[in-house]
C-alpha cells in the first residue's frame, strides 16, 4: 500500500506531492522532508564516481515501525520519494522499481510539455491520473 | 446610404433611394411590376439597420454571405429564401443592393406573416421580419423570437452553410463549431433533421444560447473579408456563389461536405474547412507537412490565443500523443482544434477525444490540402514565418550542391532563431542545420530532434554515394557534407565510407610519388580540421588516416589547402584555397599517374567532374564559416553579458 508520493526538486523543494490517507498528511510530508537526508547522503557517498555510474534506485532508505520509505533520483537531481506501508509485505523491490520508473516516465512526458517550466509545481491532470492508478493499484 | 444607418435622415434617403431603385429594378426586370415600396419608419430603421450589417464598406451591394446567413437566420424554408431571392431582383441584377435587400425582408416578413412570396404581399403593412439566430442585440431589436411561424428547421443548403462556416472559421479562431445540442431557443425538430442543420444554425442559436461573443458574426466576417485580401479570390468566388445562389449549385467541394453534416454535433471533429485552416497554419510555422513544430514555437503560437497557462499545458499533454515535445499535423490539428474548443467555453475534455487522435487525422486527412491563403492577423508575429519561408525555398531545391548557397542564407536565419534549429529538412539542408543548431543557443528540443535527424543524415550519405561516379569520389562527398555535422552517426557513417573503400584505396597511393601519399595522409586531417566547427578532428584524422594506412599527420591547413583538389583523394574541401592553384597542383599529380594507372582517362574525367564540384562546395563551405564565424563571435559576446550580468544578480538573490 503506497502511502505517499512526492516528487522533489534539486533545491529539495517539492514538485509534487501526493498522499492516499487523508488524515496525518503533514506526518508524510515530515516523513518525507526527513528522507531527503538520507536521499543527500547516498548521492553524495558516490561523489568519487561519475554520475553515470550512480544508480537511479536508491532502495530503502529508512524503515519505521509503521512504514518504508524508498527513494529515486534521477540524472537531473529530482527525487522521487515514495512511502510504503510496512504491513504490507507483498510489495517487492521489484515492484518498487517498477513503480519509479513509471513516475519517471511520466515526469519527463510532463517535461516534454513546453508549457511547463522546470521547477514549477506539477499540476497536470495526466501525471495525476498515472499516480492515482499506481497508487491505488497496490493497494 | 450603406452604413451608420440611424435614424432619419438616413432613413428617409433610404427610403427614397429604395424607391429609386425599385422602380429601377422594376424597369429592367419585368417581374416586380413597377412597386413603389412605401417602408415605415421603423421598417425604414431595421432594414437598414440589417443592411449595414451585411454590407461593410461603402458599396453598393451588401455581401452575399451575411446576406444568406440573414436569410437563414430567419428561418424560412429554402425554397421560400431562393423565391425571395428570386423577386427582390437580386438574381437578376446579381447582387443584393439596397432596393433588392430591403425587397427581401419584406418579402421574409411576409412569408413570416404566412403570406405567399409575392410583390403583392408586400404592399400590406407587415410586422418585421425577425431573425432569431442573429445575435442577441438583433434579437432584442426584432421582437420576440417566439412568434415565428412554422419554426422550420430545413437544411439550407450545404452550399450555403459550408460557405458560412467557412468564412465564419476563417475569420476568428473563436468561431465555435457548436452542435446543435447547444441551448437554444427555440425547440428543437427530430434529431434528424437536427442533424442536419448547418454548423451556422447551431452556432448562431448557441451563441444567443450561451452568453459569449455577441462580437458580432457579421462584423467577424467583415473583418474577414477585408484582412483576407490573399484569401479574397478564392473566398470571393464562394461568396459570389453563395450570393447567387440560394439556389442548389453546389460547388464541387461542398458536396462532399454533405456526407459530414452528420458529424457535426460532435465538438471533437475537426472539419474540412478546420482543417484546412488549421493545415494552414501549421504551414507558417513549419512548411514541410510531414515534419514536426517544435515545443517552443508551439508555445509561442498557442500563447498567442491567449488562454492560460495551464489550460495550454493541459491542451499540450492531451495532444502530443507520442510525448516527444514536438507536434506532427495530426497533432498539430488536435491541439488546435482544442484550443479553439476551450476559446469557445467548451471545457477540455480529459483524455483526448478519439476523433481528435492522430491515427484517426491522418486516416481522415487524405483529401488534398486547398491552397488558401495564410491568415496573417494570426502568424504575421511568428518569427517562425519567414523563416518557414526560407525553408520552403531551401525544399524547393534538390539536393544538389548547389544548394547549399541557398542554404547558407538560410542557414544565417536559422542561427538567429534558434528554436527552428530542431526543424529537420531534407539531407543537406539538415547538415547546416546541425550545426547552426550547435552554435547558436541549443535548447532540448534540439536534443531531440536530433535523433531524427540522423536518420536523415545517414540517407543523405546513401544519395552522395549514389552521386559518386567512381569507388574513389564518393568519402569526400558525405565528408563534404556532414563536414560540419557533430553527431556521431556521421562518425560512423564516415568510417564506414572509409572503411569499405580501403580496399580500393590501398593500390592506386603506394605507386604514387613518396610526396603525395603524405600530402593524402595530410589531406584526410586536415580537411576535417579546416571545418572550425567541427568537433572531432582528432578521431576524424585518426580514421582518415588509417583509412590511409598512413602515419597521422596533423599538417597546418595551407599544406593540404594545396592538395585540396587533388585526384586521388578526391577533391577534398577546404574553405581557403585558390582552385586554381590547386587545379594546377592537382594537374601534375594526374599526369604521372597516367603511366601507372590504367583508368587514368576515366579518372582524370571523374577528377575534373570532382574538381568542379568540390570547387563550389569550397566556395559554399568558405562563406558558410565565415558566416559561422562571425556567429560565433556574436555568441560568445552574448555569453560573456550574460555571464556578467549573472554575476550581478548573484548576490542579490540569496536561497
Amino acid at each position: 500500500l503506497v502511502l505517499a508520493c512526492v516528487i522533489c526538486s534539486p533545491q529539495n523543494y517539492p514538485l509534487y506531492i501526493r498522499s492516499i490517507p487523508a488524515e496525518n498528511e503533514l506526518k508524510f510530508h515530515y516523513t518525507v522532508h526527513t528522507s531527503l537526508d538520507v536521499v543527500d547522503e547516498k548521492i553524495s557517498a558516490m561523489g568519487k564516481a561519475l554520475v553515470d555510474q550512480r544508480e537511479l534506485y536508491l532502495g530503502l532508505l529508512y524503515p519505521t515501525e509503521d512504514y518504508k520509505v524508498y527513494g529515486y533520483v534521477t540524472n537531473s537531481k529530482v527525487k522521487f520519494v515514495m512511502v510504503v506501508d510496512s504491513s504490507n509485505t507483498a510489495l517487492r523491490d521489484n515492484e518498487i522499481r517498477s513503480m519509479f520508473r513509471k513516475l519517471h516516465n511520466s515526469y519527463t512526458d510532463i517535461m516534454c510539455n513546453p508549457f511547463y517550466n522546470p521547477g514549477d509545481r506539477i499540476h497536470s491532470r495526466t501525471f495525476d491520473n498515472m499516480v492515482n492508478s499506481m497508487m491505488m493499484q497496490v493497494c | 446610404m450603406e452604413q451608420g444607418a440611424t435614424g432619419g435622415p438616413a432613413a428617409a434617403a433610404t427610403a427614397a433611394a429604395t424607391t429609386a431603385s425599385t422602380a429601377s429594378t422594376a424597369a429592367c426586370g419585368g417581374g416586380t411590376g413597377g412597386l413603389l415600396l412605401a417602408l415605415s419608419e421603423s421598417e425604414q430603421q431595421r432594414y437598414s439597420e440589417l443592411f449595414s450589417r451585411c454590407c461593410p464598406a461603402p458599396e453598393a451591394a451588401a455581401g452575399g454571405s451575411s446576406v444568406g446567413e440573414l436569410f437563414r437566420a430567419s428561418q424560412l424554408p429554402p425554397d421560400t429564401l431562393h423565391q425571395i431571392t428570386e423577386v427582390c431582383g437580386a438574381k437578376r441584377v446579381g447582387y443584393f443592393g439596397p432596393a433588392q435587400f430591403y425587397i427581401a425582408l419584406k418579402l421574409i416578413a411576409a412569408a413570416q406573416s404566412g403570406f405567399p412570396v409575392r410583390i403583392e404581399s408586400i404592399k400590406n403593412e407587415l410586422p418585421l421580419p425577425q431573425f432569431t439566430a442573429l445575435k442577441s442585440d438583433s434579437e432584442a431589436r426584432y421582437g420576440t423570437p417566439a412568434e415565428l411561424h412554422g419554426v422550420k428547421f430545413q437544411v439550407p443548403h450545404a452550399n450555403l452553410e459550408k460557405n458560412s462556416y467557412k468564412r465564419t472559421d476563417e475569420g476568428d479562431k473563436q468561431e465555435p463549431k457548436s452542435p446543435p445540442m447547444s441551448p437554444i431557443c427555440s425547440p428543437p425538430a427530430s434529431p434528424s433533421t437536427y442533424q442536419r442543420i448547418p454548423l451556422t444554425y447551431g452556432y448562431g442559436k448557441s451563441r444567443s444560447g450561451l452568453e459569449q461573443q455577441h462580437g458580432a458574426p457579421y462584423e467577424v466576417r467583415h473583418t474577414t473579408h477585408q484582412q483576407d485580401g490573399p484569401s479574397s479570390g478564392n473566398y470571393g468566388a464562394k461568396t459570389a456563389l453563395a450570393c447567387s445562389t440560394l439556389n442548389r449549385s453546389l460547388s464541387a467541394e461542398r458536396e462532399q461536405q454533405d456526407s459530414s453534416t452528420h458529424y457535426l454535433d460532435d465538438p471533437w471533429r475537426i472539419t474540412e474547412e478546420q482543417r484546412d485552416y488549421y493545415i494552414n497554419q501549421f504551414r507558417s510555422l513549419q512548411p514541410d507537412l510531414s515534419s514536426f513544430i517544435s515545443g517552443s514555437v508551439a508555445k509561442n503560437f498557442f500563447t498567442k490565443s491567449k488562454l492560460p497557462i495551464p489550460e495550454l499545458s493541459h491542451i499540450w499533454e492531451l495532444s502530443d500523443v507520442d510525448c516527444d515535445g514536438a507536434l506532427t499535423l495530426p497533432e498539430f490539428c488536435a491541439a488546435f482544434h482544442l484550443v479553439v474548443a476551450r476559446k469557445n467555453g467548451y471545457q477540455l475534455p480529459e483524455t483526448l477525444p478519439e476523433t481528435l487522435l492522430p491515427e484517426y487525422l491522418q486516416a481522415a486527412s487524405l483529401k488534398p490540402i486547398r491552397d488558401c491563403a495564410l491568415f496573417d492577423s494570426y502568424s504575421e508575429s511568428l518569427p517562425g514565418s519567414q523563416q518557414a519561408r526560407d525553408f520552403s525555398r531551401t525544399e524547393a531545391s534538390a539536393e544538389e550542391v548547389p544548394d547549399k548557397s541557398a542554404l547558407l542564407q538560410d542557414g544565417k536565419k536559422d542561427d538567429k532563431q534558434a528554436l527552428k534549429g530542431s526543424i529537420t529538412l531534407k539531407t543537406i539542408p539538415k547538415e547546416f542545420q546541425h550545426l547552426t543548431v550547435k552554435t547558436a543557443a541549443q535548447e532540448s528540443n534540439a536534443f531531440r530532434a536530433r535523433p531524427r535527424s540522423r536518420s536523415y543524415s545517414s540517407t543523405s550519405i546513401e544519395d552522395a554515394m549514389k552521386k559518386g561516379e567512381e569507388p574513389p569520389t564518393p568519402p569526400p562527398r558525405p565528408q563534404k557534407s556532414h563536414s560540419r555535422a557533430s553527431s556521431l552517426d556521421l562518425n560512423k557513417i564516415f568510417q564506414q565510407n572509409t572503411q569499405a573503400l580501403r580496399s580500393g584505396w590501398l593500390p592506386p597511393p603506394p605507386p604514387a610519388l613518396p610526396p603525395r601519399p603524405s600530402a593524402s595522409q595530410t589531406e584526410q586531417p586536415s580537411e576535417v580540421e579546416l571545418h572550425p566547427q567541427m568537433n572531432r578532428p582528432p578521431s576524424q584524422a585518426e580514421e582518415n588516416s588509417s583509412a590511409k594506412k598512413e602515419v597521422v599527420l596533423a599538417q597546418p591547413p595551407s599544406k593540404p589547402a594545396r592538395r585540396k583538389l587533388w585526384t586521388e583523394t578526391q577533391g577534398l574541401d577546404t574553405p581557403e584555397l585558390s582552385p586554381t592553384v590547386n587545379v594546377t597542383s592537382s594537374l601534375p599529380a594526374v599526369k604521372p599517374h597516367l603511366p601507372v594507372q590504367k583508368q587514368s582517362s576515366k579518372q582524370k574525367r571523374a577528377i575534373q567532374t570532382a574538381i568542379r564540384k568540390n570547387k563550389e562546395a569550397n566556395a559554399v563551405l568558405a562563406r558558410l564559416n565565415s558566416e559561422l564565424q562571425q556567429q560565433l563571435k556574436e555568441v560568445h559576446k552574448e555569453r560573456i553579458a550574460l555571464e556578467t550580468q549573472l554575476e550581478q544578480l548573484r548576490p542579490v538573490t540569496v536561497l
